[in-house]
């Protein structure tokens, strides 16, 4: 039954998670330490084992509780195998448009090669834009929601077919009844006015590029002739952001966020995200930098540091939230109760089969990270898919196929993980990248801590 | 329950037989962008 749950200790905390069922209990530590025997039919067995530390009749009123928690189907609930809604084929309903395989900045960690991913610098055309438009409308089929990631590169090197696009997925939005949400993810350094208002006015979600401490940025985001960015683009993402709020297009209600990466150099990114924080932004993700062989990167090595430092995180994050002053971070945030469903949870972020990459001459790869790495390569958007197994390849990589991922604890939290993170470190979609995978249990365990803390504060 | 609190009321299970529409939000899970894992979702029904 040991499969069937997760129990972890944090910030003094003793959490209880039931796998199959997705329900998280707050224990005290009698309870965790009978969930070392407890079975579920062997109640003699764990009066027994803690005798000696617990009153009896504590533990039998306890193992009463855990009784009452199997019969609700929020203890041991039974293994989930790949559900009937979970169709052998996806439909594609999102797609990335390399706008720009070009960048005015060269971040050290950059996986596109300074944008270009390897090939040569070039912009996507606006022919080839509207092309992707009606590929994804035919593909997505009789799919209602359609997604458009404007991508780099800097996308806002190539506002001509930004905007030529944009203006094509209103008229087809009109012409087909779907509803297409666009987000463009950009460095900020061509977040002027003009673009500012643009983007408003057209609904746009925005990614926008921060690494947390002016130093920290400066060093990781320089620009191309070598110096730091930072007070530049916080300029306008100051801008930007207060463009955003109230009125139609309230930043709070059309997804915009401030999102860092942070590696080796700065394992102490609490800092960063407060500093993110106390320079005005609130809403906010910082993510590990995934990189192999760099002295950027991250090893086994780093990961009790990276562990603690997501203790302080989680402690900083519930200060400021009960001083009054919370800040949105994007992985703390969770939705125990309304997550997604089983087939979502096993399409993970569809790559390869439900979510594809346009390169900026049309050719289609699984995802973004996949564009340049030719045996990737599904298509392109004039032809279609014509690497027909690939697509099935990808559907049928999920947890439940993949050896490390069928029994462990996080595997509907996290569909596995990046696929192209496993190709790149394994040359195969289906062995996880490890280091990823225990950074990313110990970031879910900070978000069920803290959505389990502002549950309860709630409550009282 | 004394020793036990429960704080959401899952629904995982229920998916199984009623989920799988599609219209929800893709979900990167690099960690170059909209990298927000499936398990920071909501259903969008």
């Amino acid at each position: 039954m040991k499969d069937k749950i997760h129990k972890f200790e944090q910030n003094g905390m003793y959490i209880l998670l039931d796998i199959n069922s997705g329900a998280v209990h707050v224990i005290d530590k009698m309870i965790y330490d009978m969930m070392d025997t407890f079975d579920g039919s062997n109640d003699e067995a764990v009066v027994q084992a803690l005798a000696g530390q617990y009153p009896e009749a504590e533990l039998r009123e306890a193992l009463g509780e855990l009784h009452a928690l199997m019969a609700a189907r929020e203890l041991f609930a039974p293994d989930i195998d790949v559900p009937p809604t979970f169709k052998q084929k996806g439909l594609v309903k999102s797609l990335c448009l390399m706008i720009a395989q070009d960048c005015n900045l060269r971040c050290k960690y950059c996986f596109g090669d300074g944008g270009s991913y390897g090939q040569q610098r070039a912009v996507m055309t606006p022919e080839i834009g509207r092309r992707a438009v009606d590929f994804l409308i035919e593909a997505s089929g009789p799919r209602k929601h359609c997604e458009m990631d404007f991508f780099g590169g800097e996308p806002l090197m190539n506002m001509k077919t930004v905007k030529a696009v944009t203006e094509y997925v209103h008229q087809r939005e009109k012409e087909t009844g779907k509803t297409f949400k666009l987000t463009l993810t950009t460095n900020g350094m061509l977040l002027n006015d003009e673009n500012i208002q643009w983007l408003n006015e057209n609904n746009f979600a925005l990614v926008l590029s921060l690494d947390g401490r002016k130093e920290v940025h400066d060093a990781t985001r320089p620009d191309v002739g070598g110096h730091g960015t930072y007070d530049r683009v916080v300029k306008n993402f100051h801008k930007c952001i207060d463009s955003r709020k109230g009125g139609d297009y309230d930043y709070r209600g059309v997804y915009t966020y401030i999102r860092g990466t942070y590696t080796r150099n700065n394992m102490d990114f609490t800092k960063d995200v407060l500093a993110m924080n106390d320079e005005g932004f609130d809403i906010l993700s910082m993510e590990p930098v995934v990189m192999k062989d760099s002295p950027l990167g991250f090893t086994e090595a780093d990961l009790p540091r990276i562990s603690a430092e997501y203790d302080r995180l989680t402690e900083a994050y519930l200060q400021r939230h009960r001083a009054g002053r919370g800040f949105y971070f994007f992985h703390f945030n969770m939705d125990l109760s309304n997550g997604p469903c089983v087939a979502k949870r096993l399409s993970g972020c569809g790559a390869g089969h439900e979510y594809f990459a346009v390169a900026e001459n049309g050719d289609l790869y699984p995802c973004h990270q996949f564009v340049g790495r030719e045996k990737y390569k599904l298509g392109n958007i004039f032809d279609g898919v014509q690497n027909q197994e690939l697509p099935r390849y990808f559907r049928e990589s999920h947890v439940l196929n993949k050896e490390k991922c069928r029994n462990c604890w996080a595997r509907f939290f996290c569909s596995g993980g990046c696929h192209a993170n496993a190709d790149l470190f394994h040359r195969d979609i289906r062995q996880p990248y490890e280091v990823g995978c225990e950074i990313q249990k110990k970031r879910l365990e900070c978000a069920i801590l803290v959505q389990a803390c502002l549950a309860l504060e709630k409550s009282k | 329950m004394k020793h036990i609190k429960t704080v959401n009321k899952p629904s995982l299970q229920s998916t199984v037989h009623t989920g799988g529409c599609g219209e929800c939000q893709a979900s990167c899970q690099s960690a170059c962008k909209t990298s927000c894992t499936v398990g920071n979702q909501v259903c969008e029904k």
